[in-house]
């Protein structure tokens, strides 16, 4: 037994930045009387612009602190990166609409805050007992926000259902854990990977089971079929804001962990949990492709689109090599933007200062508010995937991955998914331009969904001239993964 | 003699798992009732946790049931608080009337 030492606290700085913080904002929120929200939510967007900040002053290379609890990688602030940037810029969008349905609560920031703390820890645990702190964090968080606008049946509603699904999730995946530790000895990742190393791919069955358990915990976290039932009520339900911030952040957040636990302790064990990534993965991409042709409301079309994303970034990691991880890392970096983008034109649709989330309520856009119909029209041909947009490179990149890895029939399957769901990205556009005028929306749509607007659309226009920043970090991301 | 071991505690916090799952799915009536199922899962769990960590020699088990307990607690709060604003929505718990979004 060693004694206790003070640990390195140096790794860890961007989450201990935004823990300290969220808890003096809680404080001063409580003291505030009037416009709390308001102040606390720009003290929260330059807290996570800080954190940003922080986290690339004090990279530096692979370290684990806290006993091994908590690692800290290329790997790790790639992801990080991405969280923070998903939870500023949804925060940014949400202000406008919170101040439109008067709920304006300094608690939304918070919150917000308080699930970015939790998705940094998940994506940097090193041991099954911070992955499972983490996710908590994240999930309990996310659970209060579906159900903030508390005088809203169908915002409750998804509060309920999100809970009650993603506690039998969290049981599950610690089901798995138990199983996991009693059949190993050790809950670190590190250890773990060691033990397998030296099992020359003999298991036994109790931490097969372990680790069936644990993907099935996931895979609820991450809406991947046969676990996404929860997703489109979800997306429904929850205030819009609140639904943009599902879409981006705890999934990128999810789909790191995921590939975080099954490449580093469980890596040499391909051969046990590949046909199960391979499953859920076709799974997601057809459902994602089929059941979002029947939606007329464009939240629970976007749920099922994410569906189909998951599905897209799983073919990387049931691949299970570097380049796999590296596709799958640029695939949720263009995701990001996709989605923040396409969300921020949903947030802009209002009438009479009332939301409307029906497809059809978007016929005429093309006349009534050109640049806005013109920049949704771009995010929907990229989420099609059609060149040279970023949403093609991204699946290029993952399907590319599948076939030199010999993944043929993953990959026919994808490509097919992918025509199907051009469908009804491209629906959307058809009824954006040739669709009979309906009323126009409300205008002008307020300058921080401008700069919003015009810098994802940017992203996703030019990521083909210059692709190499993503490219490159993405990458040295996922040599640090298997470096380790 | 008959001796308890590892393989029994085992066994309880299986079906006592199983029981969770199927008290969250076969339930008809009460939001209440899957919370309980919830909390079961959880403790389940825990057994699970304390007898392997009993049965190795090594501690991280029960600290981990340690941290479970906690979180179980923070998630039970946040799951009756969110009920009872469903309930002031709805005027009902049944798991019938969550119905308002179907698809």
């Amino acid at each position: 037994m060693t004694s206790a030492e003070f640990p390195n606290l140096v790794p860890a700085m961007p989450e201990l930045f935004i823990a300290c913080v969220a808890m003096v904002l809680l404080v001063l929120g409580v003291f505030q009387k009037e416009g709390a929200g308001k102040t606390i939510a720009f003290l929260s967007t330059i807290t996570l612009a800080l954190a940003m900040l922080i986290l690339v002053a004090f990279s530096q290379g692979t370290v684990t602190t806290f006993n091994g609890l908590f690692i800290a990688d290329q790997y790790s602030a790639f992801a990080k990166f991405l969280i923070l940037l998903g939870s500023l810029l949804t925060l940014v969008m949400s202000q406008s609409y919170l101040k439109r349905v008067d709920s304006n609560k300094f608690e939304y920031s918070i919150l917000i805050l308080l699930s970015t703390l939790g998705m940094m820890m998940m994506v940097s645990a090193n041991d099954l007992l911070s992955l499972y702190v983490g996710l908590e964090l994240q999930s309990l968080s996310l659970y209060i926000l579906a159900a903030f606008r508390r005088d809203d049946l169908k915002s409750s509603e998804a509060g309920v259902k999100y809970f009650v699904l993603g506690a039998l999730a969290s049981g599950m995946l610690l089901y798995g854990s138990s199983m996991i530790y009693g059949f190993t000895g050790t809950t670190n990742f590190d250890a773990l990977a060691q033990q397998f190393q030296n099992a020359d791919g003999h298991v036994s069955v109790g931490l097969v089971v372990g680790i069936v358990f644990m993907l099935a915990g996931l895979a609820f976290k991450i809406s991947a079929v046969p676990f996404h039932m929860w997703t489109p009520d979800v997306y429904e339900g929850a205030p819009t804001p609140v639904t943009a911030y599902f879409a981006v952040a705890p999934k990128i957040a999810a789909v790191a962990l995921l590939m975080r636990v099954m490449i580093g302790p469980f890596g040499e064990l391909v051969s046990q949990w590949q046909q199960i990534i391979v499953f859920i993965s076709i799974g997601s991409m057809l459902l994602g492709a089929f059941a979002a042709i029947a939606q007329t409301n464009i939240k629970r079309m976007m749920a099922y689109s994410s569906i189909g994303h998951i599905g897209f970034a799983l073919i990387g990691i049931a691949v299970g090599n570097q380049a796999g991880v590296q596709a799958v890392l640029v695939y949720l970096a263009i995701y990001l933007f996709m989605n923040v983008g396409t969300f921020a034109c949903i947030l802009c649709m209002t009438r009479n200062g009332e939301s409307v989330e029906n497809i059809s309520d978007l016929a005429g856009l093309g006349k009534s508010n050109p640049a806005m119909a013109a920049v949704l029209a771009i995010f929907m041909f990229s989420m099609a995937g059609i060149p040279p947009l970023a949403g093609f490179f991204g699946k290029l990149y993952v399907f590319l991955a599948a076939i030199e890895a010999g993944m043929f029939t993953l990959a026919i399957i994808g490509v097919l998914a992918s025509v199907v769901g051009a469908f009804y990205y491209i629906r959307i556009i058809k009824v954006m331009y040739f669709d009979e005028s309906t009323e126009a929306f409300d205008a002008p749509i307020g300058k921080d969904m401008v700069a919003i607007l015009a810098g994802t659309g940017f992203v996703i226009l030019m990521f083909f001239a210059y692709p190499a920043p993503i490219l490159d970090s993405a990458g040295a991301a996922a040599a640090s993964l298997f470096a380790g | 003699m008959f001796e308890i071991g590892l393989s029994h505690y085992l066994t309880v916090a299986a079906i006592l798992f199983t029981l969770g799952i199927f008290g969250i799915f076969l339930n008809k009536k009460n939001v209440i009732v899957i919370m309980m199922s919830v909390e079961l899962i959880l403790l389940a769990v825990n057994i699970n946790f304390v007898a392997f960590s009993s049965y190795l020699g090594d501690l991280v088990g029960q600290i981990f049931a340690m941290f479970i307990l906690t979180v179980a607690a923070a998630e039970a709060a946040i799951g009756l608080a969110i009920l009872v604003v469903f309930f002031r929505n709805r005027g009902s718990v049944a798991v019938e009337d969550i119905n308002t979004m179907k698809g």
